[in-house]
């Protein structure tokens, strides 16, 4: 800087020392304040994952012969808690897969109501204490999301064809609606989600009544942490992840196919099926391969995720890239 | 000497934060914090500041002419090399991970996949940009058809845009306030061109 002015006198006139003093406070400054602020907003957009406490214990029995057989074997490794905890898509919470646990922390799942309703000869309201009595069982199950990821999940619960027998379904009754719990109180950041809330789901009765069809109350022996869809919720292993509905407030039994949320959405990428099928590519993307949670590179998605010996029939003689 | 005719400063300073993000990134994976999908948090961050990187280069001009910061402009083909240099990451990212090297099974993805073909061809025009940005590839070039060339960058950036948005499945803030970002920057452009050559020749 070389513009003094005759006008100051040479009182004023910052002492060398000083002037570099002061450029060297300054260059810090920027340094320090920049780095803090360039760190600060890559945290802000890359927060720790929520650490996630577990729940309480659920007992279970051993399956029954007749069950078992249905089961196939499943020789693979079980996804960490941690990422079947810390990774969710819920989207009343937070369209964030990694800001869902913390969104969800404080989400009430007692007292909770589940209420049977539609073309059935007992309609009830199950209250929490009444679903986590019916008997459960433990059942290890691939989870294949629309998005290409996968994992190994224990689920705790009882298959859903129990409930269903309880409410005892009508003959007319070919379909199952599901209604998740919806509180915008609770969950402030829904209208973000760009999907019509409450979420819905359905299933053709067959579907719903087919013994690996389950209604989870836990995983890895402990009641499900609220990201996971907490108290209850649905668990259709050969299907895309978003047909298991959580946090289930209603099941209404019908005689049509019911809407469901993703299909309203956007209707050529998601179809009432939603079968997982490596052959039939989403609009956007191949299914071909996925990738597991926890390993490094992908696998080879199988057909209905690997359960075609036991569900294939369900759709024998339906075009299944009509029908995706 | 001011702060704004520190060159080393500034160019220190500017050096340092196009690679502070990469080396979070770096940290957060020797600590274990990139989540469940590590795969799918280092795409997304490292196309992020691709895009965010282009949108500072963006900045440049505007940021010129409304506060006189000169200075900006001699960072600026760092800034968008910045952007290259994170596509770049962002492409192994995805051909390490997504496609296991298998190379050959690329051109089916692209094909299949609109929102790859767009990702790809946003990041192809990107070549030549970093090809050429070189003092001697200026003078070579000519600085008029320089200037011309690297206004490909407009269409980087709506291309980067375009791809993001075509990858969320229906939460699109993000890729909104991007898009919304570089439609501003470049309407600023559009609103503040040259005008035809009569007042130029004083």
């Amino acid at each position: 800087m070389s513009d003094s002015s005759p006008k100051i006198p040479s009182s004023e006139i910052t002492p060398e020392a000083t002037f570099l003093n002061r450029r060297f406070f300054m260059k810090s400054s920027i340094w320090a304040g920049t780095s803090l602020a360039t760190a600060g907003i890559y945290r802000a957009f890359s927060p720790r994952p929520e650490v996630v406490n577990t729940g309480t214990e659920i007992a279970t029995v051993a399956e029954t012969a007749g069950e078992a057989a249905e089961l196939p074997v499943l020789n693979e490794k079980l996804t960490a808690f941690d990422d079947i905890a810390g990774y969710n898509n819920f989207y009343e919470f937070s369209t964030s897969k990694s800001a869902v646990a913390a969104k969800a922390k404080n989400f009430i799942t007692n007292p909770w109501s589940l209420q049977i309703d539609g073309l059935v000869n007992q309609p009830r309201t199950f209250d929490l204490d009444e679903l986590l009595k019916i008997e459960s069982v433990e059942r290890t199950y691939r989870f294949r999301c629309v998005e290409g990821w996968s994992m190994v999940i224990p689920w705790v619960g009882f298959p859903l064809s129990k409930l269903l027998s309880m409410a005892d379904p009508k003959s007319q009754a070919t379909h199952v609606a599901f209604e998740t719990y919806y509180d915008i109180k609770q969950m402030p950041d829904s209208g973000y989600a760009g999907i019509d809330l409450p979420y819905v789901e359905g299933l053709r009765l067959d579907e719903a009544m087919h013994p690996l069809t389950l209604m989870a109350t836990g995983l890895y022996g402990k009641t499900l942490p609220n990201q996971n869809g907490a108290p209850i919720r649905l668990v259709v292993p050969w299907k895309y992840g978003f047909k298991s509905i959580k946090s289930v407030v209603k099941i209404t039994l019908t005689d049509k196919e019911p809407p469901i949320t993703w299909n309203l959405a956007n209707p050529n990428e998601y179809g009432f099926y939603s079968n997982v099928n490596p052959e039939v590519s989403h609009p956007r993307w191949s299914q071909a391969r996925e990738r597991r949670i926890g390993e490094g590179g992908t696998r080879e998605t199988l057909m209905f995720n690997g359960y075609a010996d036991q569900v294939a029939h369900l759709y024998a003689g339906m075009d299944l890239r009509v029908n995706y | 000497m001011t702060f704004s005719t520190d060159f080393k400063f500034h160019r220190a300073l500017f050096v340092f934060h196009g690679l502070l993000p990469l080396m979070l990134i770096l940290v957060d994976a020797w600590r274990g914090n990139l989540g469940a999908n590590p795969v799918e948090f280092v795409t997304r961050a490292t196309g992020v500041l691709s895009l965010v990187f282009l949108i500072i280069t963006l900045l440049v001009t505007p940021l010129r002419k409304a506060f006189g910061w000169n200075w900006l402009l001699k960072q600026r083909r760092l800034l968008g090399l910045y952007a290259f240099f994170y596509g770049v990451a962002h492409l192994l990212t995805y051909l390490a991970f997504d496609r296991d090297w298998q190379l050959q099974t690329v051109v089916g993805d692209v094909l299949k996949r609109p929102f790859i073909a767009v990702g790809m061809l946003a990041f192809a025009l990107m070549i030549p940009l970093a090809v050429t940005s070189t003092n001697a590839m200026i003078k070579k070039l000519g600085g008029k058809r320089w200037a011309q060339l690297h206004r490909l960058t407009y269409v980087v950036a709506i291309g980067g845009v375009v791809h993001y948005y075509m990858i969320e499945k229906s939460d699109i803030r993000y890729p909104v306030v991007f898009g919304m970002v570089v439609v501003l920057l470049l309407g600023y452009r559009l609103a503040n061109r040259p005008k035809p050559l009569v007042r130029t020749a004083k």
